[in-house]
Protein backbone atom coordinates (compact mmCIF):
# COMPACT_ATOMS: atom_id res chain seq x y z
CA UNK A 1 0.00 0.00 0.00
CA UNK A 2 2.68 2.27 1.14
CA UNK A 3 4.97 1.42 -2.11
CA UNK A 4 1.79 2.94 -4.10
CA UNK A 5 1.84 6.01 -3.03
CA UNK A 6 5.59 6.53 -3.23
CA UNK A 7 4.97 5.40 -7.12
CA UNK A 8 2.28 7.94 -7.50
CA UNK A 9 4.56 10.63 -6.05
CA UNK A 10 7.62 9.84 -7.87
CA UNK A 11 5.76 9.23 -10.89
CA UNK A 12 3.70 12.42 -11.62
CA UNK A 13 3.54 14.59 -8.26
CA UNK A 14 -0.04 14.69 -9.45
CA UNK A 15 -2.43 13.83 -6.22
CA UNK A 16 0.08 16.08 -4.21
CA UNK A 17 0.21 18.96 -6.77
CA UNK A 18 -3.35 18.41 -6.70
CA UNK A 19 -3.83 18.79 -3.60
CA UNK A 20 -1.09 21.92 -3.44
CA UNK A 21 -3.18 23.68 -6.01
CA UNK A 22 -6.60 22.84 -4.31
CA UNK A 23 -5.26 24.43 -1.13
CA UNK A 24 -3.81 27.69 -2.90
CA UNK A 25 -7.60 27.74 -4.71
CA UNK A 26 -9.34 27.84 -1.42
CA UNK A 27 -6.56 30.20 -0.13
CA UNK A 28 -7.02 32.93 -2.76
CA UNK A 29 -10.55 33.15 -2.71
CA UNK A 30 -11.85 36.27 -0.37
CA UNK A 31 -10.75 39.70 0.33
CA UNK A 32 -8.66 40.51 -2.74
CA UNK A 33 -5.30 42.65 -2.98
CA UNK A 34 -7.27 46.27 -2.65
CA UNK A 35 -7.35 45.01 1.28
CA UNK A 36 -3.25 45.17 1.64
CA UNK A 37 -1.22 48.58 1.14
CA UNK A 38 1.62 48.35 -1.45
CA UNK A 39 3.90 49.65 1.10
CA UNK A 40 3.30 46.42 3.12
CA UNK A 41 3.90 44.12 0.20
CA UNK A 42 6.55 45.91 -0.96
CA UNK A 43 8.21 45.63 2.54
CA UNK A 44 7.95 41.51 2.37
CA UNK A 45 8.65 41.15 -1.35
CA UNK A 46 11.93 42.96 -0.03
CA UNK A 47 13.12 40.06 2.69
CA UNK A 48 12.26 37.88 -0.27
CA UNK A 49 14.53 38.85 -2.55
CA UNK A 50 16.79 39.43 -0.11
CA UNK A 51 16.92 35.47 0.48
CA UNK A 52 17.34 35.04 -3.08
CA UNK A 53 19.85 37.33 -3.26
CA UNK A 54 21.64 35.35 -0.80
CA UNK A 55 21.13 31.57 -2.40
CA UNK A 56 22.16 33.10 -5.91
CA UNK A 57 25.37 35.86 -5.48
CA UNK A 58 25.62 35.35 -1.62
CA UNK A 59 24.87 38.78 -0.75
CA UNK A 60 26.42 40.22 2.44
CA UNK A 61 24.65 43.16 2.10
CA UNK A 62 20.61 41.04 1.68
CA UNK A 63 21.73 39.34 4.78
CA UNK A 64 22.67 42.34 6.65
CA UNK A 65 19.19 43.46 6.03
CA UNK A 66 17.14 41.04 7.25
CA UNK A 67 19.50 40.12 10.42
CA UNK A 68 18.80 44.11 11.42
CA UNK A 69 14.78 42.73 10.54
CA UNK A 70 14.71 39.64 11.87
CA UNK A 71 17.25 38.83 14.56
CA UNK A 72 15.91 41.15 16.97
CA UNK A 73 12.67 39.76 16.88
CA UNK A 74 13.79 35.89 16.76
CA UNK A 75 15.79 36.60 20.21
CA UNK A 76 12.63 38.20 21.13
CA UNK A 77 11.16 34.76 20.39
CA UNK A 78 13.45 32.83 22.18
CA UNK A 79 13.31 35.09 25.15
CA UNK A 80 9.63 34.14 25.54
CA UNK A 81 10.15 30.57 25.21
CA UNK A 82 12.50 30.53 28.52
CA UNK A 83 15.75 31.17 26.90
CA UNK A 84 18.09 33.03 29.01
CA UNK A 85 19.36 36.58 26.99
CA UNK A 86 22.87 35.21 26.52
CA UNK A 87 21.66 31.59 24.87
CA UNK A 88 18.73 33.77 23.15
CA UNK A 89 21.53 36.04 21.50
CA UNK A 90 23.64 32.39 20.58
CA UNK A 91 20.79 31.22 19.34
CA UNK A 92 19.88 33.54 17.31
CA UNK A 93 23.44 34.28 15.53
CA UNK A 94 23.07 30.40 15.03
CA UNK A 95 19.31 30.63 13.42
CA UNK A 96 20.64 33.61 11.25
CA UNK A 97 23.46 31.28 10.37
CA UNK A 98 21.63 28.52 8.93
CA UNK A 99 19.39 30.97 7.06
CA UNK A 100 22.58 31.77 4.87
CA UNK A 101 23.66 28.43 4.87
CA UNK A 102 20.65 27.02 3.45
CA UNK A 103 19.11 29.59 1.74
CA UNK A 104 18.25 26.53 -1.15
CA UNK A 105 15.51 25.33 1.11
CA UNK A 106 13.47 28.63 1.16
CA UNK A 107 10.50 28.21 -1.29
CA UNK A 108 8.85 31.49 -1.62
CA UNK A 109 5.24 29.95 -2.98
CA UNK A 110 5.43 27.63 0.51
CA UNK A 111 6.39 30.25 3.00
CA UNK A 112 6.92 34.07 3.72
CA UNK A 113 10.61 34.98 5.06
CA UNK A 114 8.98 35.28 8.15
CA UNK A 115 7.64 31.99 8.46
CA UNK A 116 10.61 29.67 7.10
CA UNK A 117 12.34 31.96 9.97
CA UNK A 118 9.94 31.01 12.45
CA UNK A 119 10.40 27.60 11.63
CA UNK A 120 14.25 27.89 11.61
CA UNK A 121 14.01 29.61 14.84
CA UNK A 122 11.60 27.06 16.43
CA UNK A 123 13.65 23.78 15.45
CA UNK A 124 16.64 25.61 17.41
CA UNK A 125 14.62 26.55 20.20
CA UNK A 126 13.71 22.72 20.47
CA UNK A 127 17.41 21.71 20.10
CA UNK A 128 19.12 23.53 22.34
CA UNK A 129 16.24 24.21 25.07
CA UNK A 130 14.73 20.77 24.97
CA UNK A 131 17.39 18.81 24.11
CA UNK A 132 15.62 16.74 21.42
CA UNK A 133 15.96 16.20 17.96
CA UNK A 134 12.91 17.47 15.66
CA UNK A 135 11.67 14.76 13.33
CA UNK A 136 10.37 16.22 10.18
CA UNK A 137 8.19 15.14 7.57
CA UNK A 138 9.53 13.46 4.16
CA UNK A 139 9.93 16.48 1.65
CA UNK A 140 7.64 17.28 -1.11
CA UNK A 141 8.82 15.43 -4.30
CA UNK A 142 8.93 18.66 -5.87
CA UNK A 143 12.21 21.29 -4.15
CA UNK A 144 12.29 25.07 -4.65
CA UNK A 145 12.08 25.99 -8.18
CA UNK A 146 14.96 27.84 -9.21
CA UNK A 147 12.49 30.41 -10.83
CA UNK A 148 9.33 30.61 -8.44
CA UNK A 149 6.11 31.84 -9.76
CA UNK A 150 6.02 35.15 -9.42
CA UNK A 151 1.66 35.18 -9.48
CA UNK A 152 2.58 32.15 -6.76
CA UNK A 153 4.73 34.40 -4.55
CA UNK A 154 2.53 37.77 -4.39
CA UNK A 155 -0.55 35.22 -3.48
CA UNK A 156 1.27 34.11 -0.85
CA UNK A 157 2.63 37.23 0.70
CA UNK A 158 -1.22 38.74 0.42
CA UNK A 159 -2.37 35.72 2.54
CA UNK A 160 0.77 36.74 4.96
CA UNK A 161 -0.66 40.29 4.96
CA UNK A 162 -3.99 39.19 5.55
CA UNK A 163 -2.96 36.80 8.57
CA UNK A 164 -0.85 39.24 10.50
CA UNK A 165 -4.24 42.01 10.06
CA UNK A 166 -6.27 39.17 11.07
CA UNK A 167 -4.23 37.92 14.50
CA UNK A 168 -4.07 41.70 15.10
CA UNK A 169 -7.91 42.17 15.10
CA UNK A 170 -8.45 39.15 17.30
CA UNK A 171 -10.10 39.69 20.76
CA UNK A 172 -6.92 40.33 23.41
CA UNK A 173 -8.36 37.09 24.94
CA UNK A 174 -7.90 34.98 22.67
CA UNK A 175 -4.57 36.56 20.99
CA UNK A 176 -2.68 36.12 24.33
CA UNK A 177 -3.56 32.18 24.07
CA UNK A 178 -2.94 31.81 20.57
CA UNK A 179 0.54 33.53 21.67
CA UNK A 180 1.05 31.41 24.74
CA UNK A 181 0.54 28.65 22.90
CA UNK A 182 3.45 29.11 20.42
CA UNK A 183 5.78 30.83 21.99
CA UNK A 184 6.01 30.10 25.96
CA UNK A 185 6.38 26.45 25.27
CA UNK A 186 3.11 25.35 27.51
CA UNK A 187 0.92 22.33 26.43
CA UNK A 188 -3.06 23.66 27.36
CA UNK A 189 -2.99 22.51 30.69
CA UNK A 190 0.53 24.33 31.60
CA UNK A 191 -1.21 27.23 30.06
CA UNK A 192 -4.09 26.41 32.39
CA UNK A 193 -2.31 26.22 35.63
CA UNK A 194 -0.02 29.59 34.71
CA UNK A 195 -3.17 31.64 33.83
CA UNK A 196 -5.84 30.13 36.46
CA UNK A 197 -8.85 29.61 33.98
CA UNK A 198 -9.85 26.46 33.17
CA UNK A 199 -9.46 24.03 30.68
CA UNK A 200 -11.95 24.38 28.64
CA UNK A 201 -12.13 27.92 28.57
CA UNK A 202 -8.71 27.88 27.57
CA UNK A 203 -9.74 24.97 24.55
CA UNK A 204 -12.35 26.82 23.51
CA UNK A 205 -10.84 30.41 23.07
CA UNK A 206 -8.16 29.04 20.94
CA UNK A 207 -10.59 27.17 18.91
CA UNK A 208 -12.66 30.28 18.35
CA UNK A 209 -9.76 32.06 17.70
CA UNK A 210 -8.24 29.73 15.09
CA UNK A 211 -12.15 29.80 13.52
CA UNK A 212 -12.10 33.24 13.47
CA UNK A 213 -8.30 33.28 11.49
CA UNK A 214 -10.21 30.87 9.17
CA UNK A 215 -12.76 32.97 8.61
CA UNK A 216 -10.68 36.02 7.56
CA UNK A 217 -8.43 33.90 5.08
CA UNK A 218 -11.37 32.12 3.51
CA UNK B 1 -3.61 6.99 -0.50
CA UNK B 2 -3.61 10.55 0.88
CA UNK B 3 -6.99 10.58 -0.59
CA UNK B 4 -7.87 7.05 1.58
CA UNK B 5 -7.54 9.05 4.77
CA UNK B 6 -9.92 9.41 7.05
CA UNK B 7 -8.58 10.31 10.46
CA UNK B 8 -6.62 13.19 10.09
CA UNK B 9 -4.68 15.12 13.25
CA UNK B 10 -6.50 17.54 15.48
CA UNK B 11 -5.91 21.37 15.56
CA UNK B 12 -4.53 21.32 18.53
CA UNK B 13 -1.82 18.73 18.08
CA UNK B 14 -1.22 20.54 14.64
CA UNK B 15 -0.73 23.59 16.72
CA UNK B 16 1.44 21.99 19.13
CA UNK B 17 3.81 20.26 16.67
CA UNK B 18 4.18 23.80 14.23
CA UNK B 19 5.09 25.60 18.02
CA UNK B 20 7.22 23.05 19.01
CA UNK B 21 6.17 22.44 22.21
CA UNK B 22 5.47 18.43 21.92
CA UNK B 23 7.58 15.46 23.13
CA UNK B 24 9.56 13.95 20.38
CA UNK B 25 7.53 10.73 20.67
CA UNK B 26 4.80 12.81 19.73
CA UNK B 27 6.87 14.92 17.19
CA UNK B 28 8.08 11.57 15.21
CA UNK B 29 4.41 10.37 14.53
CA UNK B 30 3.05 13.35 13.64
CA UNK B 31 5.94 13.78 10.93
CA UNK B 32 5.53 10.37 9.94
CA UNK B 33 1.30 11.09 9.29
CA UNK B 34 2.19 14.47 7.60
CA UNK B 35 4.52 12.68 5.13
CA UNK B 36 1.54 10.40 4.19
CA UNK B 37 -1.03 12.82 4.61
CA UNK B 38 -1.06 15.95 1.90
CA UNK B 39 -4.49 17.59 3.70
CA UNK B 40 -2.66 17.98 7.48
CA UNK B 41 0.81 18.78 5.38
CA UNK B 42 -1.06 22.07 4.15
CA UNK B 43 -2.77 21.98 7.14
CA UNK B 44 0.47 22.29 9.27
CA UNK B 45 1.73 25.15 6.27
CA UNK B 46 -0.93 27.20 7.66
CA UNK B 47 0.21 26.88 11.34
CA UNK B 48 3.99 27.99 10.64
CA UNK B 49 2.32 30.59 8.91
CA UNK B 50 0.74 31.58 12.11
CA UNK B 51 3.84 31.32 13.38
CA UNK B 52 5.52 33.28 11.40
CA UNK B 53 2.93 36.23 11.50
CA UNK B 54 3.75 36.23 15.41
CA UNK B 55 7.09 36.27 15.40
CA UNK B 56 6.93 39.42 12.75
CA UNK B 57 4.80 40.96 15.63
CA UNK B 58 6.43 39.76 18.33
CA UNK B 59 8.66 42.57 20.78
CA UNK B 60 11.93 42.65 19.42
CA UNK B 61 14.88 42.29 21.84
CA UNK B 62 18.25 44.24 20.81
CA UNK B 63 20.92 42.24 19.52
CA UNK B 64 24.43 42.59 21.26
CA UNK B 65 27.13 44.85 20.01
CA UNK B 66 28.91 43.08 16.97
CA UNK B 67 26.32 40.27 16.68
CA UNK B 68 26.57 40.96 13.25
CA UNK B 69 29.92 41.41 12.74
CA UNK B 70 30.18 37.83 14.56
CA UNK B 71 27.71 36.52 12.21
CA UNK B 72 29.08 37.68 9.09
CA UNK B 73 32.71 35.86 9.77
CA UNK B 74 30.92 32.26 10.12
CA UNK B 75 29.43 32.35 7.32
CA UNK B 76 31.18 29.87 4.28
CA UNK B 77 29.29 29.68 1.01
CA UNK B 78 25.84 28.83 1.19
CA UNK B 79 24.93 25.46 0.31
CA UNK B 80 24.73 23.92 -3.19
CA UNK B 81 20.95 22.82 -3.96
CA UNK B 82 20.45 19.03 -3.45
CA UNK B 83 19.62 16.90 -6.02
CA UNK B 84 16.97 15.06 -4.81
CA UNK B 85 14.19 15.77 -1.77
CA UNK B 86 14.66 13.48 1.29
CA UNK B 87 12.03 10.57 -0.25
CA UNK B 88 11.70 7.30 1.68
CA UNK B 89 12.35 4.47 -1.46
CA UNK B 90 11.20 1.93 0.75
CA UNK B 91 7.85 1.01 2.75
CA UNK B 92 7.95 3.28 5.87
CA UNK B 93 8.09 6.81 5.78
CA UNK B 94 11.63 8.50 5.84
CA UNK B 95 11.41 10.28 9.18
CA UNK B 96 10.30 6.84 10.94
CA UNK B 97 13.27 5.07 9.09
CA UNK B 98 15.79 7.97 10.94
CA UNK B 99 14.77 6.19 14.18
CA UNK B 100 14.76 2.79 12.94
CA UNK B 101 18.15 3.13 11.02
CA UNK B 102 16.44 1.28 8.15
CA UNK B 103 13.61 0.08 7.05
CA UNK B 104 10.67 -2.30 8.00
CA UNK B 105 13.07 -5.27 7.64
CA UNK B 106 15.53 -3.45 9.91
CA UNK B 107 13.05 -3.10 12.58
CA UNK B 108 14.18 -5.29 15.67
CA UNK B 109 10.83 -6.86 16.98
CA UNK B 110 10.33 -8.68 20.66
CA UNK B 111 7.55 -10.58 21.18
CA UNK B 112 4.85 -9.34 23.79
CA UNK B 113 2.30 -12.26 23.38
CA UNK B 114 -0.41 -13.82 21.40
CA UNK B 115 1.44 -12.65 18.04
CA UNK B 116 1.73 -9.03 19.09
CA UNK B 117 5.12 -7.57 18.59
CA UNK B 118 6.76 -4.46 19.24
CA UNK B 119 10.03 -2.13 19.04
CA UNK B 120 10.43 0.59 20.82
CA UNK B 121 11.63 3.57 19.32
CA UNK B 122 14.65 5.67 20.95
CA UNK B 123 12.91 9.34 21.79
CA UNK B 124 13.14 11.54 24.71
CA UNK B 125 11.78 10.07 28.16
CA UNK B 126 8.61 12.46 28.34
CA UNK B 127 6.85 9.84 26.05
CA UNK B 128 7.66 6.80 24.36
CA UNK B 129 7.06 6.03 20.69
CA UNK B 130 6.89 2.18 19.60
CA UNK B 131 6.24 -0.25 16.30
CA UNK B 132 3.43 -2.63 16.79
CA UNK B 133 3.06 -5.65 14.65
CA UNK B 134 -0.77 -7.30 15.55
CA UNK B 135 -1.18 -10.85 13.04
CA UNK B 136 -3.83 -10.69 10.85
CA UNK B 137 -7.07 -11.24 13.32
CA UNK B 138 -5.28 -10.82 16.24
CA UNK B 139 -6.29 -7.96 19.57
CA UNK B 140 -4.12 -5.82 21.25
CA UNK B 141 -5.07 -6.17 25.26
CA UNK B 142 -7.71 -3.80 25.96
CA UNK B 143 -6.34 -1.21 27.33
CA UNK B 144 -7.58 2.23 28.77
CA UNK B 145 -4.99 5.54 28.90
CA UNK B 146 -3.42 8.13 31.52
CA UNK B 147 -2.64 10.76 29.23
CA UNK B 148 -2.35 11.04 25.43
CA UNK B 149 -2.24 7.78 23.15
CA UNK B 150 -1.77 8.58 19.07
CA UNK B 151 -2.21 5.40 16.77
CA UNK B 152 -1.12 5.62 13.23
CA UNK B 153 -1.79 3.12 11.03
CA UNK B 154 1.14 2.20 8.95
CA UNK B 155 0.12 -1.10 6.87
CA UNK B 156 -2.52 -3.04 6.75
CA UNK B 157 -5.78 -1.83 9.39
CA UNK B 158 -7.31 -2.28 12.58
CA UNK B 159 -10.67 -1.48 14.00
CA UNK B 160 -11.63 -0.29 17.82
CA UNK B 161 -14.93 0.48 19.37
CA UNK B 162 -14.68 3.85 17.95
CA UNK B 163 -13.83 3.39 13.99
CA UNK B 164 -11.90 1.37 11.10
CA UNK B 165 -8.37 2.45 10.55
CA UNK B 166 -6.59 2.41 7.40
CA UNK B 167 -3.32 2.73 6.28
CA UNK B 168 -2.33 6.63 7.06
CA UNK B 169 -5.11 6.75 9.54
CA UNK B 170 -4.33 8.43 12.85
CA UNK B 171 -6.16 7.60 15.91
CA UNK B 172 -6.51 10.35 18.92
CA UNK B 173 -6.54 8.83 22.29
CA UNK B 174 -6.85 10.25 25.88
CA UNK B 175 -8.09 9.35 29.07
CA UNK B 176 -11.84 8.97 28.44
CA UNK B 177 -11.38 6.10 25.46
CA UNK B 178 -10.73 1.87 26.81
CA UNK B 179 -10.27 0.20 23.88
CA UNK B 180 -9.22 -3.30 22.11
CA UNK B 181 -7.92 -2.61 18.57
CA UNK B 182 -8.48 -5.68 16.37
CA UNK B 183 -6.23 -5.92 13.49
CA UNK B 184 -8.15 -6.72 9.74
CA UNK B 185 -8.38 -10.20 9.19
CA UNK B 186 -6.67 -10.12 5.23
CA UNK B 187 -3.37 -8.32 6.15
CA UNK B 188 -1.23 -8.39 9.36
CA UNK B 189 -1.13 -4.70 10.90
CA UNK B 190 1.74 -2.43 11.64
CA UNK B 191 1.34 0.47 13.37
CA UNK B 192 3.65 3.55 15.25
CA UNK B 193 1.84 4.53 18.30
CA UNK B 194 2.95 7.21 20.65
CA UNK B 195 2.14 7.86 23.93
CA UNK B 196 3.03 10.31 26.66
CA UNK B 197 1.88 7.55 29.87
CA UNK B 198 1.67 4.10 30.18
CA UNK B 199 -0.95 2.44 28.75
CA UNK B 200 -3.58 1.22 31.55
CA UNK B 201 -4.43 -2.72 30.67
CA UNK B 202 -7.46 -4.46 32.14
CA UNK B 203 -6.49 -7.64 32.54
CA UNK B 204 -4.21 -9.17 34.99
CA UNK B 205 -1.30 -10.49 33.18
CA UNK B 206 -0.53 -7.47 30.65
CA UNK B 207 -0.49 -4.95 33.99
CA UNK B 208 1.79 -7.45 35.27
CA UNK B 209 4.17 -7.48 32.28
CA UNK B 210 3.98 -3.91 31.65
CA UNK B 211 6.39 -2.66 33.48
CA UNK B 212 9.07 -5.10 31.70
CA UNK B 213 7.72 -4.52 28.30
CA UNK B 214 7.74 -0.21 29.00
CA UNK B 215 4.26 -0.11 27.07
Amino acid sequence: MLQEVEKETFDTASPLMAARVRYRLNQRQGPGPEDVTNKETTENDDWVACILSIREHQDRQAFARLFDHFAPRVKGFLMKSGADEALAEECTQDVMATLWQKSHLFDPTRASAATWIFTIARNRKIDALRKQRRPEPEDLPWGPDQEPDQADVLALQQETMQLGKAINDLPEKQKVLIEKAYFHDLSHSEIAKETGLPLGTIKSRIRLALDRLRHVMK
Amino acid sequence: MTDQIKHHLTDALLMAYSAGSLPEAFNLTIATHISMCDECRARLGAFDSLGGALVEETESVEMSAGSLEAVMDRLKAPEEKKEKPRKSKGVLPAPLQDYIGGDLDAVRWKSIGMGVKQAILPTSRDASARLLFIPAGAAVPDHGHQGTELTLVLKGAFADEVDHFGPGDIEVANEDLNHTPVADIGEDCICLAATDAPLKFKGLIPRIAQPFLRI
